[in-house]
């Protein structure tokens, strides 16, 4: 029984040495191939459009499980590709129906993926959280606190309110600065959008969610720059995520002009 | 490597963050339209819901980490 094969895209490359692409498994289990055009080679795997066809595709997103397996396998891949050279991974199911499809990509996103090829070379990324510090606050004090009347309650209810305001202002002004010298050091950064409530517990507090591309020789470095910075706002509570691959950096632009 | 496996959980709202927004997008034949990032973020949001949202957060130590970002097999 046959069925209809695509190709998953797992990452574009400069000039990996495809014997070290034996053995390696990529999303589905399919081995690992390369496809070289343009002086660049991308790494891909069948898959069975049973499962990765535009159709199928929709349904298995909303099996979270089916995209947790999916997406972290993608991820693993990456990592061990990077092993080998610089990686300009594919976005989430980049699926293509043939190899001539693969080198029209290369052909086309030549200078867009040469140029994230050596944006991404030697470096890694570090991603930084802040939130809005939950540490209890003191609350300005009211005269005549305690049980007292319904006036006294609606101005300490007030106080409250605007000590809970000032506090998010003062947490996003510090994730301003904390990101300005953190982009200050690294050689760039990007803020992705706050995780959204319900993805993130903290989600509501949350004041900074930024990516930053460091020398990976300088990696530790940066990590070390976090800490200290962070430990100077008590406003914020920083969380630092990585390193990662650049992902947050190996941007290729949607459409490149056609190269000859 | 199995240690820095053990060292470098992933959360999962922190990947897809990555893999979902970032990468080579040109002319796949089959690609993710913004309807279907969203649809994953959904999905996530209902599991997370319904389970607990524990999973969404793996805080992560300052300890600083040799470049081997290795996640979980």
């Amino acid at each position: 029984m046959t069925t209809a094969g695509g190709l998953w895209l797992h990452a574009v490359m400069r000039d990996p040495d495809p014997a070290r692409l034996t053995g390696l498994t990529g999303v589905g289990g399919g081995a690992l191939r390369a496809i070289a055009a343009a002086g660049l080679t991308a790494v891909v795997c069948p898959v069975d459009l049973a499962e990765f066809g535009a159709e199928p595709l929709r349904g298995n997103l909303e099996d979270i499980g089916w995209v947790e397996a999916v997406a972290r396998t993608h991820h693993h891949v990456a990592v061990e590709l990077s092993q080998l050279g610089p990686v300009v991974p594919a976005r989430l199911a980049t699926i293509y129906l043939s190899d001539e499809s693969v080198v029209g990509l290369l052909t086309r996103g030549r200078t867009g993926i040469d140029a994230a090829l050596t944006r991404v070379s030697g470096r890694i990324e570090w991603g930084v959280k802040a939130y809005t510090s939950s540490a209890p606050r003191p609350t300005p004090a009211v005269a005549g606190s305690g049980p007292g009347t319904g006036a006294d309650y609606l101005r300490r209810k007030r106080a409250a309110l605007s000590a809970r305001s000032e506090a998010a202002t003062a947490a996003a002004a510090c994730a301003e600065e904390l990101h300005r010298a953190l982009a200050e050091v690294a050689e760039a950064s990007r803020r992705h959008p706050p995780q959204s409530r319900g993805l993130n517990p903290r989600a509501a507090s949350m004041v900074l969610n930024g990516s930053y591309l460091v020398d990976a020789a300088r990696g530790d470095r940066f990590a070390e720059t976090v800490a200290e910075l962070a430990s100077g706002y008590g406003a914020i509570e920083v969380e630092l995520t990585g390193p990662w691959l650049p992902y947050s950096f190996a941007i290729v632009p949607v459409e490149e002009t056609p190269d000859g | 490597m199995a240690d820095s496996l053990a060292l470098t959980p992933i959360a999962l709202v922190d990947l897809l963050d990555r893999v979902l927004a970032t990468g080579v997008v040109i002319s796949g034949e089959i690609v993710l339209s913004i309807a279907d990032v969203d649809l994953v973020y959904v999905s996530l949001r209902a599991l997370l819901s319904s389970v607990s949202s524990v999973r969404a957060v793996t805080p992560q130590p300052f300890a600083p980490q040799p470049f081997d970002p290795v996640g979980p097999a």
